[in-house]
């Protein structure tokens, strides 16, 4: 019983200086570790995938988010609940592509890049791509198989951050889900 | 603010990559604790930095043990440090919470704790206190830290 009420008081919200650095010293070692950018970028995504697949069910639970009826509504939870929940911002959604299928987030500040700055040898390196792998991950989960990129970023110059999320189809209810997850060392919650 | 899920996440998932990698390269398990440590390490020097802005000058090492079991810890892990003796002790350690509560997964917990450690220590190194930091679990998710401190 103590338990549960531990559960409840409980604040899920922790000092996003930890989350920042830590996030860092990651993208250092993964650039230590291979030769180019592009490799990085790729391990960045992979990992963003792994946390996205288990971080959906994390949001669902907490935020009693039900199905999305079409892309728009997609956009506004991702928007306006799962970025403010997780990283305490809310990015602006435009740039509709006239099918619907389109668009993008405009983050005006991003946690991720708090204390970055990105050296004259690393200049294709998406320094937070790892979001873009969260967001994919996250949305296979719900049958949502999508394209995310970031197509501006501050970090190497642009006014604003940008991530471009496409559409792709709906996904089967009975595929499985990418064999990444079930390699993983499994984790009891 | 972050959300506490997404450091949790990321901290499996950076772990997950240094052991995977070393799968490739033939790197034993010591190797990849260093590696943990080290980044650790890193993320501490800047936590403190940022932490001790405001404070006032550290009069001994029992002061700068103190911050690191109340105000360190509390800003990291949203906790005290339960027992501050000549070595530490958090009885309900925030990152092996999620893990067990019993001996099940236990030969896995130290890699969950080489990064703590070393954040541990890049704390303290910033604050001028060269130190050795080991942690040790014996009941889930209890553990203890040890610091051992270096004398210049």
């Amino acid at each position: 019983m103590s338990r549960q009420s531990n559960r409840t008081t409980d604040s899920k919200k922790m000092n996003a200086e930890l989350f920042t650095l830590t996030y860092g010293a990651l993208v250092t070692q993964l650039c230590k570790d291979y030769e180019n950018d592009e490799e990085v970028n790729k391990q960045l995504d992979k990992m963003g995938y792994n946390i996205g697949v288990r971080l959906i069910e994390d949001f669902l639970a907490r935020s009693s988010v039900g199905r999305c009826q079409d892309f728009r509504e997609t956009a506004d939870v991702i928007a306006k609940v799962a970025f403010k929940m997780y990283l305490g911002i809310t990015p602006s959604v435009t740039n509709w592509s006239p099918a619907g299928d389109e668009f993008s987030l405009i983050l005006e500040s991003n946690p991720l890049v708090d204390f970055v700055e990105l050296p004259d040898n690393h200049s294709s390196l998406v320094y937070s791509n790892l979001l873009c792998g969260v967001l994919r991950g996250a949305l296979e989960m719900v049958q949502m198989a999508v394209e995310v990129k970031f197509s501006q970023d501050t970090l190497r110059g642009d006014n604003v951050t940008e991530i471009r999320m496409k559409f792709i189809k709906r996904m089967e209810e009975n595929l499985p889900a990418g064999d990444e997850v079930h390699s993983r060392i499994c984790v009891p919650c | 603010m972050a959300d506490e899920a997404l450091f949790q996440f990321l901290h499996n998932e950076v772990i997950q990559y240094i052991y995977k990698s070393s799968e490739h390269g033939e790197m034993e398990n010591g190797r990849c604790i260093t590696k943990l440590e080290n980044m650790g390490f890193r993320v501490g020097q800047g936590l403190i930095e940022r932490f001790t802005k405001d404070t006032a000058r550290f009069k001994d090492e029992l002061d700068v043990m103190k911050f690191i079991c109340k105000d360190f810890w509390t800003c990291v892990f949203k906790k005290q440090i339960d027992n501050l003796r000549t070595n530490h002790q958090d009885n309900k350690f925030r990152l092996l919470t999620q893990l067990s509560a019993g001996k099940q997964y236990l030969e896995h917990a130290p890699k969950y704790l080489a990064f703590t450690c070393g954040l541990v220590r890049g704390g303290l190194s910033n604050l001028g206190v060269k130190s050795i930091v080991t942690a040790e679990v014996s009941v889930m998710p209890a553990c203890k830290f040890q610091v051992m401190i270096q004398k210049m």
